[in-house]
């Protein structure tokens, strides 16, 4: 229900944003996840550029993507989305081809993330932040030293009905390709249907599906050990020291959130200026120190406090290991299979 | 004299409900017969196999166990919200009004944040367990929540206060003569309930399972929350297609068949209730 209102009143605030476009031609919208970046970033912005940009919330990827794919991407011009979805805008012609001479903090970048597999070279993505999926426990309630993805999916008595699991279709479908040792874009029939028999067993031991509040159950105590994001995890890891996150031995998922400038964007120089405006070093780093997200600036995290990876190990990962995970990357019409296979999965008793 | 009714004052009313209810609506039923483009738009043409899909077995299993559940959730909410409605018409008339006022209270606060209640009181840290601590019990209590269980219990708690308010309309309503006569005649205080009172009541029970029954089929917050996603329900059905697997046209289509089975029910209710009010009119 709140869903509900959330998505309306977005919808009114983009409605309004569009309003004011069409009044200032100099207005700027940025669309992006509450709180992903700093709450000045907007602001700070606008003064060193004078422009005035405007920033709009979504909540998924989906609820953006429902809107630019609506308007063929008028009313945006700097977007923030996952990078299958910026394969989408892409595929779709909505994406800007990027040209690097106005993008010069591209070069604060980690070479690796200029080499990612959804777009290789950045042609029409930026990446902004980058991590794994794996598990998250607390090393006072879990007896020895979770490794495997079937630490989560067959669970010991122990840990029986305090697990929970990410609920979203890719990363749920994703535990289990990866315990099986197939790929996260895995569409063959046969596979996936190895893949739904043991999620299906799996949901028999789990205590919950949770996409948003895996960490608080952690710190309380109500689970033990959950399906999660690592920069997630860091905030049950800021909260019990207790907790602790572990990519399993059969690997991850790498996902990345990227930032997309829209061709129809009709302030393009400004679009750049705010893109090339987050690659800053002290604006990227933002994100890492108060978000708790790995970025992909090589001057933002070289900047990082030693104390920060001290306490919370994975921002320590590096852009190697990284790069050595697949990325979850757009399936076409396989999309419907996954989702019918999570409906299976969930509908099972 | 009857062109002197005044039906322009019924035209904001439909004005409002055309545009924001029946339009929309038809979109989605015009949405259900297209194709889901292949990057999640729509494409389109003209399509039938989103229909298809709903009857499905796995999604009309889907629709069944919501069915079941809504039905539970309603049965147990017309017995309890009953009996409190009984209980409030056969108050002092000055008290009725004070006792109504409680029953409606929770509709005060947010429905999210009276289910999230339930979260702290039920988890396995939660104040039942910890109360159940204090008070000297040791070992591991059964899982309350994230199970069906907690999902029909949080359905009941937030619908229930409608059940009372419809039970309670022909509660007070009824003729105390009628009761007494029948008490005269020397039937007991079963038989007249059974026989007199919950006969020319029934309009009530009927209007409150059916807006239990039709507030919980649809219903995607309490399933989610309470039931910790593990108990899919149509509407969390509906809202995963629109909002995660990006297929509009198949939400649309399961969204038309929700709305008709709703449709249906309540048309059922309207005339249920009629003919018992009309029985009743021929039998005074």
């Amino acid at each position: 229900m709140t869903g509900i209102i959330r998505r309306l009143s977005i919808a009114l605030a983009a409605g309004l944003c569009a309003i004011a476009t069409s009044a200032q031609a100099e207005d700027l919208v940025v669309s992006n996840w509450d709180g992903y970046m700093a709450p000045d970033a907007i602001e700070k912005f606008n003064e060193q550029s004078g422009n005035t940009a405007e920033l709009v919330l979504h909540a998924t990827n989906e609820e953006i993507m429902g809107k630019l794919i609506a308007s063929k991407g008028k009313g945006y011009d700097v977007v923030f989305v996952s990078s299958p979805f910026a394969e989408v805008l892409h595929n779709l012609g909505l994406a800007e081809e990027l040209d690097h001479s106005k993008l010069p903090n591209m070069s604060n970048l980690y070479e690796q993330a200029m080499m990612l597999e959804h777009d290789k070279g950045n042609t029409f993505s930026v990446p902004y932040a980058w991590g794994t999926t794996g598990l998250c426990y607390r090393s006072d309630l879990v007896e020895g030293e979770p490794d495997s993805w079937m630490d989560l999916l067959q669970p010991s008595e122990a840990l029986m009905k305090k697990t929970t699991m990410l609920a979203t279709d890719r990363w749920l479908l994703g535990a289990g390709q990866l315990a099986k040792g197939y790929s996260v874009n895995e569409t063959d029939d046969a596979k996936m249907a190895e893949v739904k028999d043991l999620l299906i067993a799996a949901k028999k031991t789990l205590l919950a599906y949770d996409d948003t509040t895996f960490y608080s159950k952690l710190v309380s105590g109500e689970a033990s050990l959950v399906h999660a994001w690592d920069g997630w995890c860091n905030y049950g890891i800021g909260e019990n020291a207790d907790i602790k996150y572990v990519v399993p031995k059969e690997g991850s998922d790498l996902w990345v959130d990227t930032m997309v400038i829209m061709k129809s964007s009709e302030h393009k120089d400004a679009a750049y200026a705010f893109v090339d405006y987050i690659l800053g070093a002290e604006t990227h780093r933002w994100a890492a120190e108060n978000i708790l997200y790995k970025v992909p600036n090589k001057a933002a995290m070289d900047g990082l406090d030693a104390s920060l990876i001290e306490s919370f190990p994975n921002m320590g990962m590096k852009p190697e290991q990284l790069m050595s995970y697949e990325q979850l990357r757009d399936v076409g019409e396989a999309q419907r299979a996954y989702a019918r296979i999570v409906s299976e999965i969930k509908a099972s008793n | 004299m009857a062109d002197r009714r005044p039906i322009y004052l019924m035209s904001p009313a439909l004005a409002w409900l055309t545009a924001f209810m029946v339009v929309p609506c038809l979109l989605i039923l015009v949405l259900g017969f297209f194709r889901r483009g292949i990057y999640g738009g729509i494409e389109y043409t003209f399509t039938l196999e989103n229909m298809a899909l709903v009857f499905d077995p796995l999604y009309a299993g889907i629709f069944l166990k919501s069915a079941v559940i809504a039905g539970l959730a309603a049965s147990i909410a017309v017995v309890i919200g009953y009996a409190a409605a009984y209980a409030i018409a056969s108050m002092p008339a000055r008290r009725q009004p004070i006792l109504l006022f409680f029953a409606v209270l929770p509709f005060w606060s947010n429905y999210l944040v009276r289910t999230y209640a339930w979260i702290v009181l039920l988890n396995r840290e939660g104040l039942i367990v910890a109360l159940a601590r204090y008070l000297g019990f040791e070992g591991e209590l059964p899982s309350m929540l994230y199970t069906e269980s907690a999902v029909v219990v949080g359905l009941v708690y937030n619908y229930l206060p409608f059940v009372i308010l419809a039970c309670y309309a022909p509660l007070s309503r009824l003729n105390t003569e009628i009761v007494e006569a029948s008490r005269d005649l020397g039937a007991s205080g079963w038989t007249t309930f059974r026989r007199i009172t919950l006969p020319m009541t029934v309009p009530g029970i009927a209007t409150g399972f059916v807006f239990v029954f039709v507030l919980s089929i649809g219903n995607f917050v309490t399933p989610a929350l309470l039931g910790g996603g593990q108990f899919q329900m149509i509407g969390n059905l509906v809202y995963a297609q629109f909002l995660t697997a990006n297929d509009w046209p198949f939400g649309a289509a399961l969204s038309m068949v929700l709305i008709a089975i709703m449709m249906g029910l309540l048309t059922l209710q309207t005339f249920a209730t009629e003919r018992a009010s009309g029985a009743r009119r021929v039998e005074g």
